[in-house]
């Protein structure tokens, strides 16, 4: 399949409308492809999907729950149900049904889950989702994705049209910083991408922690530090190889989430890890076990250190730590 | 088409042999949801008798017909004709319940022939069964979805949104039946937390709305005959039915939701269950007479 869609689109439309002018190109030539939304069709950006193909638009008011299990069963007569609502609603209020209906069934839908971390800040913790990547990563049977701009959404939106089984995409509202220029740069679920190279230390972010993730490590190599930049799209199933290397390589990681820091991505990798027997200088930048305060996306992220200066600080942080600098590992293991 | 003397007398018998199988299992297990199981096996053998269009020799032939039982502790009694059609062997109904069975309490479609949803948390069953007919309308196929829910289920909030959306859908061959026996763990369900006025409840949400006996074969079949032929507006066929039916000391008593039975009682149980069945023919018999 193939999608026309450029980085000029890219500047734009925000992230949701990515999404769908995607779904619109992919739903041409899939017919079994249908989008489903909860009353927030209009928040979601799905609107144009609605006109190109109103017979496969399906309206459910505000329903969560009857949308996921309606979803659930669509998906097990054949069709591939992309289904629109905000990543609070998906990982919590309907969270029953993704549970049982679609993660424990192995039904073949695609929750594009909008709205995370704090990027509709000024709603308030109602709205903000700093806790589905914990949450949706427990799941079994589900794949779970948290794109880094749009030109990685329209991507993943076409790999989970491959893929076979339920797969949980985390997009933000509104616009993200441009990460990527172009969509030809060797996506694949469950493979980390390499956004710099480095030797001093690994970022390893997703969502919209990479593109502050890439300014950091730029900001960082101006003053001579060398910092590795892994954007880590998928969070299930993670890229464990290229931790391990990053482990060997730079004995210090930092990880940077739009997302409470217990159990999403820095989770993850602290799991990945612990199990591996190395170890290295770590830590996990997000929300610190705590709801946010309202405000704008950008302020917020400041807020909660998960910005170019809070990155750069904790880098500074991790450097100062006395860190042993062999390369013999096999003594630690 | 109305049913033969015969063909009532033939269902009669197997709803006589599922209810015996219930017990056989039961007594297998150690424990079951007798009383759901007994309340609901007589709409459902009449379904798959009557009204199930199905492939014995495939379970997953894409235009079967779909039976999304969503009081999925019912499992026990779906079993028994699951091995009646020959989707489970019989002698896998002896590991019911055990450790490392297929067979669990609630069913898993993914291990299950012939189970067309993993249902067992409750309010589920009915929107699953929207989308399997939101897709057959999609798709341009012909089969039809039976959902059966219980009745104390209707307390979750999530069945009025799925009931919300099929009056507002109104997907062709979809049939919504709720098994009325008045009973859940707690008590009954006009003290545990009232549903009546129910049918009226069903009507305000937009649907034909009939009330029939659960357990009059007869009655059943006319109404899912008129709810397939129904296209205006969906159907909701509420069964009034008796919570344990066909074995005296679980008939109407709530605490026989979910139970462990002995030997004797199975004994007792078969003895009920023959007894119930010999009544049923007799009346048969009598009013063809008449």
């Amino acid at each position: 399949m193939g999608i026309s869609f450029t980085s000029i689109n890219q500047t734009k439309l925000s992230t949701g409308e990515v999404y769908c002018e995607t779904l619109c190109e992919l739903a041409e030539e899939n017919p079994r492809i249908v989008a489903l939304t909860a009353d927030l069709g209009q928040s979601s950006k799905i609107g144009e999907f609605m006109k190109k193909f109103p017979d496969r638009f399906y309206q459910f008011g505000i329903a969560e729950q009857n949308m996921y299990g309606v979803a659930a069963g669509m998906a097990k007569a054949g069709l591939i149900p992309f289904t629109s609502s905000f990543a609070i609603f998906t990982s919590c209020r309907a969270l029953d049904q993704v549970h049982t209906d679609i993660c424990y069934q192995r039904a073949n839908v695609k929750m594009i889950s909008s709205h995370a971390g704090t990027s509709f800040g000024q709603a308030g913790t109602t709205h903000h989702s700093t806790e589905d990547i914990a949450i949706m990563r427990s799941m079994a049977n589900l794949v779970v994705i948290v794109p880094a701009d749009g030109m990685e959404t329209a991507n993943v939106v076409r790999a989970a049209v491959e893929y076979e089984g339920p797969v949980y995409i985390r997009i933000n509202r509104g616009f993200d910083q441009l990460v990527y220029k172009e969509l030809d740069y060797g996506y694949e679920i469950g493979k980390a991408v390499q956004l710099a190279e480095g030797t001093d230390v690994t970022i390893i972010a997703c969502g919209s922690g990479v593109f502050q993730a890439v300014q950091a490590s730029a900001e960082l190599d101006a003053v001579g530090i060398k910092a590795r930049v892994l954007n880590m799209h998928t969070i299930k199933p993670i890229d464990k190889d290229a931790i391990l290397k990053a482990c060997r390589d730079t004995r210090r990681i930092i990880t940077v989430e739009d997302h409470n820091v217990i159990g999403g991505l820095g989770g993850a990798v602290a799991e990945v890890l612990a199990e591996s027997g190395m170890s290295c200088a770590f830590r996990r930048l997000g929300l610190q076990d705590c709801f946010s305060p309202i405000g704008y996306h950008e302020d917020l992220m400041a807020i909660h250190g998960i910005d170019t200066n809070g990155i750069v600080k904790s880098v500074h942080d991790l450097l100062q730590l006395d860190f042993e600098d062999d390369d013999d590992w096999d003594d630690e293991v | 088409m109305p049913l033969t003397k015969e063909e009532l007398l033939a269902i009669e018998a197997k709803a006589h042999e599922h209810r015996r199988t219930i017990i056989e299992t039961t007594l297998c297990a150690g424990s079951g949801h007798i009383g759901g199981a007994l309340s609901m096996i007589d709409v459902t053998t009449l379904l798959y008798s009557r009204f199930m269009r199905i492939d014995p020799d495939n379970a997953d032939w894409e235009d079967r017909d779909r039976f999304i039982l969503s009081k999925g502790h019912a499992g026990i009694g779906f079993v028994a004709i699951l091995a009646d059609i020959g989707y489970v062997d019989r002698k896998d109904l002896e590991t019911f319940n055990l450790t490392g069975s297929n067979l669990g309490i609630h069913l898993d479609a993914s291990k299950v022939p012939g189970v067309d949803a993993s249902t067992g948390s409750l309010g589920h069953g009915l929107s699953i069964a929207l989308g399997t007919a939101l897709a057959a309308k999609q798709l341009g196929k012909e089969y039809r979805t039976f959902c059966l829910l219980g009745d104390g289920e209707c307390q979750e909030g999530s069945v009025w949104e799925a009931a919300m959306a099929i009056a507002h859908f109104n997907p062709p061959n979809l049939v919504t039946l709720v098994d009325r026996n008045h009973a859940q763990i707690d008590g009954m369900t006009e003290d545990v937390m009232p549903l009546e006025p129910f049918a009226d409840k069903w009507r305000a949400f937009g649907f034909h709305t009939v009330t029939v006996d659960g357990h009059d074969f007869e009655a059943m079949n006319d109404a899912i005959r008129e709810a397939l032929d129904r296209k205006d507006v969906p159907t909701c066929i509420i069964l009034d039915t008796c919570k344990g039916k066909g074995i005296g000391f679980c008939e109407g008593n709530y605490r026989w939701h979910y139970g462990g039975i002995t030997q004797e009682m199975g004994e007792e149980a078969m003895r009920d269950l023959d007894a119930y069945y010999e009544r049923r023919v007799a009346a048969i018999e009598q009013r063809g007479e008449e």
